[in-house]
């Protein structure tokens, strides 16, 4: 039997402030277990939340990006559930006047299989509602050992917004693509730095399955506990075979949370779900209402930066940027500053995005460095590019200007050339007589060349190349050769 | 609106706590009055009343985002029934 796959998405991100929601604990990762608590984040009696102002304004910041309405007039309301994580036995959320509302985002979805490794591939643009925006505050963290439990509340407070997606989504490879450009855009607006492996970015994942696209939704489940975007794309494709393969066999779907498991790649039912559904929700009396008057939400949407896919569109507009150019530089803030900064330097867009696609890429990935941290200034990767488009130097030499600055090597461009001894010979004079030199003592190539055989004038500039140690400028090298051939 | 018994041991489970009969009986009892009050509020006619969610007529109450000093760790631990010097001390807990 076939079936259509239906999936909607729930994606916590960790805010990025300095404190906490409601106190002034900080945020900061990996500290010591408790040493990031107080009362208030601690749910002691008599305790009063202050709520922190940023955490709204990122909210909004978050729904302008993703194309929402906005709750001018909105409120928290208390969510209660019994847990050791959440020592106040209720989570402070929004219930019915979320912040953001009724937004979207519009996605061009690389066809086939999202982990293939692949990396250019063709894409379809297919628009994704989302169905709110809400700000909340996260648990603490259980460690499981053998015969107890023990609990770090240091996260207990930290801001987070909670992002619900309609039901759009019908493959693994949208939701991936999705939760790309979602990172992308919550990073560039510096909501949040989204990094899923601290679990500052988390998704829940439902899905069911329907005979076809007219048919109602089945029942679904929700996966919780994906850690990674891969794990994303893995955790859908076993839940997806899971259930076809209970429907096959004339089976019902539960409505279970399920936990997923990375490493053993498989998932199983946590709680059950009439313990899940009754919050009791209720205003929160603690936090007064918020009120987002015009001039505030005209302050937050001027401080917003240029986002990705507007990027995007002004890259293959303006600089006539390949789209694949135009996503690469565009996929994080940082790249895609530094590529606008080298541009603004004099280096040639296209030859700028070559540059950062090829060695970039490569050493940043050799020597694990963020596209925020990199050793050469984007005027100087402009002067590398000049050096080798003028001339100068060749292009093999300018990546071995990149290899020493990346390994630590301090001197300009300009100094490296010296100390390498890696200018280009452009003197016409000494490169003539190199090759009168090799044509003299070719003649098989030479004839070759001369009965028609244009491969065989490679293998003379090959020659002329290796007699200049690889100083010789090669262009001015095929010229003088066909001159002298003529 | 009556209470059932079944009623008072489902929100006894919600907030994992294990009642016994007589306490049961007398929670229901207890619950039972505390909606027949709800219900007598509910006869009164509020159609041109806006719904109350806070008693004073104040908004966006917010402080300025920055950090402060947490409390010392041993503090904050002593008021856990269980506890092992880092963290709070629970059985443990299944998903
Ligand atoms: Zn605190």
């Amino acid at each position: 039997m076939e079936f259509e796959t239906v999936i909607g998405l729930e994606v916590h991100a960790e805010l990025s402030t300095q404190s906490k929601i409601y106190c002034t604990c900080s945020t900061a990762f990996g500290a010591s277990e408790n040493t990031h608590i107080c009362p208030v984040c601690t749910g002691m009696p008599g305790v009063l939340p202050a709520l922190n102002k940023s955490v709204v304004e990122y909210c909004v910041k978050a729904g302008l990006a993703l194309n929402c309405k906005i709750n001018q007039y909105s409120r928290q309301d208390r969510k209660h559930y019994f847990y050791p994580d959440l020592p106040k036995a209720f989570q402070t959320s929004q219930y019915d006047l979320p912040l953001c509302y009724d937004g979207y985002l519009d996605i061009d979805v690389p066809e086939g299989d999202p982990l293939d490794g692949k990396a250019q591939k063709s894409t379809y643009r297919k628009r994704f509602g989302i169905t709110r925006i809400h700000i909340e505050e996260d648990a603490g963290k259980l460690l499981h050992g053998a015969g107890s439990t023990r609990i770090d509340y240091n996260r207990c407070g930290v801001p987070l917004i909670e992002i619900v997606t309609e039901p759009d989504f019908r493959t693994a490879g949208e939701v991936h693509a999705f939760l790309t450009m979602l990172r992308s855009i919550l990073i560039y607006a510096g909501v949040s730095n989204c990094r899923m492996e601290e679990g500052s970015m988390r998704c829940d994942v439902n899905l069911s399955l329907r005979p076809g696209p007219d048919a109602p939704f089945g029942t679904r489940t929700e996966t919780k506990n994906i850690a990674s975007m891969s794990a994303t794309v893995r955790a859908i494709e076993y839940e997806r075979k899971r259930q076809k393969k209970v429907l096959e066999k004339g089976g019902v779907i539960t409505q279970d949370t399920m936990r997923w498991d990375d490493e053993r790649g498989l998932n199983y039912a946590m709680r059950s779900k009439e313990d899940a559904h009754d919050y009791f929700y209720f205003p929160e009396p603690d936090i007064m209402p918020i009120e987002v008057d015009d001039e505030w939400l005209g302050r937050i949407k001027a401080s917003l930066p240029e986002l990705p896919n507007a990027r995007r569109e002004r890259y293959m507009a303006d600089y006539g940027l390949p789209a694949y150019d135009a996503g690469f530089l565009t996929g994080e803030r940082a790249l895609a500053e530094y590529f606008d900064d080298a541009v603004a330097a004099g280096a040639p867009p296209k030859s700028a995005s070559n540059w950062l696609m090829s060695d970039f890429a490569r050493l940043t990935n050799e020597h694990s460095l963020t596209w925020d941290a990199l050793p050469l200034s984007p005027e100087d990767l402009a002067k590398c590019i000049a050096l080798v488009e003028s001339g100068k130097i060749s292009r093999t030499s300018g990546s071995k200007i990149l290899d020493a600055v990346f390994s630590g090597d301090t001197r300009t461009p300009d100094e490296l050339v010296a100390a390498l001894g890696l200018a280009q010979v452009s003197d016409e004079g000494a490169i003539r007589a190199m090759c009168e030199e090799v044509v003299a003592n070719n003649p098989k190539p030479v004839a070759d060349f001369k009965a028609g055989k244009e491969k065989a004038l490679t293998s003379l500039v090959g020659q002329v190349m290796k007699a200049s140690k690889g100083k010789a400028n090669p262009a001015l090298v095929n010229k003088l050769l066909r001159e002298l051939l003529a | 609106m009556k209470i059932t018994k079944e009623q008072v041991e489902h929100v006894a489970s919600l907030a994992k706590l294990s009642l016994s009969e007589e306490e049961i009986e007398r929670l229901r009892t207890q619950m039972g009055g505390m909606i027949a009050f709800a219900d007598e509020i509910n006869t009164l006619n509020v159609a041109s009343v806006r719904p109350t969610t806070h008693a004073i007529a104040q908004k966006n109450v917010f402080r300025e985002d920055g950090c402060a000093p947490s409390y010392d760790r041993a503090v904050m631990l002593e008021n856990a029934p269980m506890q092992d010097g880092e963290c709070v001390v629970v059985p443990r807990v299944v998903e």
